[in-house]
């Protein structure tokens, strides 16, 4: 019965099964990185600069000697967890406060609101960036200032929820036992939100992955000398004779983000009732 | 009457968002670690106690925080955002002369985006789940997730350094460096004046890095275009449509499109907001002297005034945008109420 449910998603959705495989195999490099690396990822070794890829280096070495494949390899330990941070944050963040806008209603809901609006308004990459260079340039930092920039779409995405859940039965037999307000939000209102806002956020684990790097790829990011994508992308950007400096880490941030993103597009379909009807 | 009190109601909660913006810049630019002064002075011009002095006096550094904000809008109203750190100049004058270069571009990128994505979602949708819809999904999907500035440098490493037949960088060669623009948009000027060898140049060099920044918002318009034909596609007046005789290409043309593109609107307004936010990698990748360029410099420099310049002009677009989708859409769709 579930394995019929399970082949029978397969087929229909080969995008997304291709891309969980592919997310699997990332989590995997990350957790056994040390085995596969067959470098230090730090280690530089100046004597041995720039070389093309070959069978002792299998992405060649960047402009310290270093293993851009062991540095590949370690960067899943960095990007993986930063994309999830951002989005698991923004979600604790922007959900809470939008439950609280869409619960509590009238006046309240209307400030909190147009806050969102107003912290929407900005250009993300743009006050992430001022913001980094304020606090900065720390992997926690990048990963703080992507969560001020990104947690107002949560915030609206619960509010909808809210909204919907707070006129059902439920929870109107939970006022009726007279419950207090705050009480109902928590235990009542927000369970019942928290799984399909975790499902639409999950959509956005590429996004996440996309704009740290690109912060990385800005020198916003982790510290160097840090095995991050972004900024190893970067430390080729200026030697396009040595593509494979910068070619390899960004092929992992696409493979990763658009990896997500096939999983995130199979699962809007899935939550979208309007296309749901059409199959 | 109706549509007159919804504009009006729409223009407040502008005002109020725009205020927000003000209040978040002027704490951010409060927010600077250490001295305020050292920080929008830079360290030079410390040493000089009368630039000092009228500086606090301008700013009313030795003031409350509420009469500093008060000044903080008050010269702001006057157009004086400041001067910049790290160019020395009003940074409203910085804008102006990088804000030209950003808005061709981003213009460029729309244009390609929309086409592009009304076209595949269109096509997507028509053939949903058949392999031209598949193929369609991926090339949108690969825009959303390829990275733009691993795209820059791909189509930096073949087109200029292997084919070399595109130009690496800036916004014009050499030859034109001295060009005095009247207007700062490049393409008018060229086309005002007929000047042809002017606009090949400039055309030659905003071509990559226009198509890298739209490959993305094309990606997100396909995607919108395709869900919105479906879910138009359901609808009774198109079976109606079909009954009548009418063949799937007059229905899709003549009935489907029209409501069907009305939520891509939305996407349009929202994208340019973002397209010109987007602009930092593309525009640093490609030594492109425009706004995302000139944040970039402001921010390595923690050039305060103008990277907060940069931030409010980009926010108030965005606010004079969704206002302007708003009203547009409510002339579009009667199922609007409001």
């Amino acid at each position: 019965m579930v394995k019929n449910k399970i082949l029978r998603f397969i087929k229909k959705n080969p995008l997304a099964t291709i891309g969980a495989l592919v997310c699997i195999l990332f989590f995997l490099v990350a957790i056994f990185a040390p085995l596969i690396a067959t470098h230090d990822p730090l280690a530089q070794n100046f004597a041995n600069r720039n070389r093309p890829p070959s069978s002792v280096h299998f992405f060649g070495t960047d402009n310290f000697g270093r293993d851009v494949f062991s540095r590949v390899v370690y960067g899943t330990r960095i990007s993986l967890p930063a994309g999830f941070l951002v989005v698991i944050f923004s979600c604790i963040f922007g959900g809470i406060y939008g439950a609280v806008a869409g619960y509590f209603g009238k006046m309240l809901d209307e400030v909190l609101m147009r806050i969102v609006d107003i912290v929407m308004s900005f250009p993300s990459l743009v006050l992430a960036m001022a913001l980094a260079a304020v606090f900065g340039k720390t992997m926690s930092n990048a990963i703080l200032v992507i969560v001020l920039v990104w947690w107002p779409k949560y915030a609206r995405m619960m509010r909808g929820l809210v909204l919907t859940v707070r006129e059902t039965e439920y929870v109107a037999a939970a006022v009726a036992l007279g419950e207090k307000k705050s009480h109902i939000l928590f235990s009542t209102v927000i369970p019942n939100c928290v799984a399909p806002l975790l499902v639409m956020a999950s959509a956005d684990l590429g996004a996440a992955i996309l704009m740290f790097s690109g912060l990385g790829f800005l020198g916003m990011g982790a510290a160097p000398p840090a095995p991050e994508w972004g900024a190893m992308v970067s430390d080729g950007a200026k030697m396009l004779n040595y593509w494979w400096v910068s070619v390899f880490p960004g092929a992992a941030i696409f493979i990763v983000s658009i990896s997500f993103n096939f999983i995130g597009d199979a699962l809007r379909d899935l939550l979208d009732p309007k296309l749901r009807n059409l199959e | 009457m109706n549509m007159l009190n919804y504009i009006g109601r729409r223009l407040l909660l502008m005002a109020i968002v725009m205020a927000g913006v003000v209040v978040i810049t002027f704490t951010i630019s409060h927010m600077v670690p250490g001295d305020p002064l050292v920080a929008n002075l830079g360290q030079s011009a410390m040493s000089n106690p009368e630039i000092v002095a009228a500086y606090e006096e301008k700013w009313g550094l030795n003031k409350p925080l509420p009469e500093q904000f008060i000044l903080y809008v008050r010269n702001m109203f006057k157009g004086d955002l400041g001067t910049s750190i790290r160019t020395k100049r009003p940074v409203l004058y910085d804008l102006s002369v990088y804000f030209p270069a950003t808005v061709e571009m981003a213009t460029l990128a729309t244009f390609i985006s929309v086409v592009f994505g009304m076209l595949f979602g269109v096509i997507s949708a028509a053939r949903r789940n058949k392999a031209a819809d598949q193929v369609l999904r991926a090339v949108s999907l690969v825009g959303i997730s390829i990275p733009a500035f691993w795209l820059a440098l791909l189509m930096l490493y073949v087109f200029y350094f292997r084919l070399n037949i595109a130009p690496g960088s800036g916004r014009l060669s050499l030859a034109f460096l001295s060009y005095k623009s009247e207007t700062g948009f490049l393409i008018l000027d060229a086309i005002k004046n007929g000047n042809m060898a002017l606009l090949k140049d400039v055309l030659s060099h905003i071509a990559m890095p226009s198509i890298v920044l739209a490959a993305s918002t094309m990606g997100l318009m396909t995607r919108t275009v395709r869900s919105s034909m479906l879910d138009v596609m359901g609808q009774d007046y198109l079976r109606t449509a079909r009954a009548k005789g009418l063949t799937e290409r007059q229905v899709i043309m003549n009935h489907a499109l029209k409501n069907g593109l009305i939520p891509s609107v939305t996407m349009f307004g929202l994208s340019y907001g973002s397209l010109l936010g987007g602009t930092v990698l593309v525009e640093t990748i490609f030594d492109y002297p425009g706004l995302g360029w000139y944040a970039y410099q402001s921010a390595t420099t923690l050039d305060y005034p103008a990277i907060m310049g940069v931030t409010l002009v980009i926010a108030l677009i965005n606010c004079v945008m969704s206002l302007l989708i708003d009203i547009i859409y409510a002339f579009i769709d009667p199922r609007v109420r409001y």
